[in-house]
C-alpha cells in the first residue's frame, strides 16, 4: 500500500506548478485551468487523508470543492466571454482597467 | 504491483501538468489538463474512491473542459500572449514555486507527523457508491442542498453577466 505522504507530496507538486502556471502565464483561460489544476490536487490530498483515517468524510468535502469548481468555472466563463466582447482580447497583462 | 502503478500515474500526472503550464497553445493546454485529470481520477482509484473517480472524470475531464474547450474555440484566444508586461515575474514564480514545494517536501516527507506517518486504514469500502450516498445524505445533508442554490446562482450569474453585456453592444451602436 502506498503511503500516504506520497499522495501528499504528489499533490503538494501539482499544486505548485498550478501556482507557477497563474504566476507566469499571461492567456486569462491558461491562468483559470491552473487554478482548476491547484482545486484538483487540493481534492487529491483530501481523498489520500480520507483513506488515511478509513472515513468518507474527505471524499464528501471533494464532491463539494468539484461541485464549486464547476460552478466557478461557469462564472468565470462568462465573465471571460464578457470581457473579450468589450476589449479584444484575454491577456491578462492588457486588461488592467475596471472600465469596460 | 500498486506501488509501481502508483509511480507511473504520479509521472504522467506530473508531466501533464507542467506540460499544460509550458504549452503555449491554449487547446493544448485544455488537452494536457484532460489528461492530468485522468491520471488523478487513476490514483482515485488506488486510494479505494471508486466513485469519486468516476465523477472526477464525468464533471471535470468532461462538463468543465468541454466548457474552457469551447470558450477557447469561441474567443479564439488560442495564442492570447505575445505581450508579456512583466517580463522579471517568470523567474521569480519559479524560485518562489521552488521554495514552497521544498518547504511542503519538509513539512510532509522530512518531519514525522503521526497524521500521515501510520499506516493507512485498510476500509476498501470507505468510497464505494453506498458509503458515500449514506453520509451525502444523512450527516451532510444541508450542504447538499445548499450547494444546489450555489448551482442556481452559478447559471443565473452566467446567463445575467452575458445578457448584460449584450444589452450594453446594443446601446453603444
Amino acid at each position: 500500500m502506498v503511503p500516504t505522504d506520497y499522495y501528499v507530496m504528489l499533490s503538494a507538486i501539482l499544486f505548485t506548478i498550478g501556482v507557477i502556471g497563474v504566476l507566469t502565464r499571461r492567456n486569462a483561460l491558461v491562468v483559470f485551468m491552473s487554478v482548476e489544476l491547484m482545486l484538483n490536487s487540493a481534492n487529491l490530498a483530501l481523498v489520500a487523508f480520507s483513506r488515511q483515517w478509513g472515513h468518507v468524510d474527505g471524499q464528501i468535502l471533494t464532491f463539494f470543492v468539484i461541485t464549486v469548481a464547476a460552478a466557478e468555472v461557469a462564472v468565470g466563463l462568462a465573465l471571460l466571454v464578457g470581457i473579450f466582447r468589450t476589449r479584444r482580447t484575454t491577456n491578462v497583462d492588457e486588461v488592467n482597467t475596471m472600465r469596460g | 504491483m500498486e506501488f509501481v502503478l502508483f509511480l507511473i500515474t504520479a509521472f504522467i500526472t506530473i508531466g501533464a501538468a507542467a506540460a499544460m503550464v509550458l504549452s503555449h497553445n491554449a487547446v493544448h493546454s485544455a488537452l494536457w489538463l484532460v489528461l492530468n485529470f485522468f491520471g488523478v481520477a487513476v490514483l482515485y482509484l488506488l486510494l479505494n474512491a471508486p466513485f469519486l473517480a468516476m465523477v472526477q472524470i464525468t464533471v471535470y475531464a468532461g462538463a468543465i473542459m468541454v466548457l474552457f474547450l469551447f470558450v477557447i474555440m469561441l474567443l479564439g484566444s488560442e495564442k492570447g500572449e505575445e505581450v508579456n508586461g512583466l517580463p522579471w515575474q517568470t523567474p521569480v514564480a519559479l524560485v518562489l514555486g521552488l521554495v514552497l514545494v521544498s518547504i511542503a517536501g519538509y513539512a510532509i516527507l522530512g518531519a514525522d507527523s503521526p497524521a500521515i506517518a501510520a499506516a493507512p486504514a485498510t476500509d476498501t469500502q470507505i468510497g464505494a457508491a453506498e458509503a458515500v450516498a449514506n453520509s451525502l445524505f444523512s450527516t451532510y445533508l444541508l450542504p447538499f442542498e445548499i450547494t444546489s442554490v450555489l448551482l442556481l446562482v452559478a447559471l443565473i450569474g452566467a446567463v445575467v453577466l452575458t445578457i448584460k453585456s449584450r444589452e450594453r453592444e446594443g446601446a453603444r451602436t
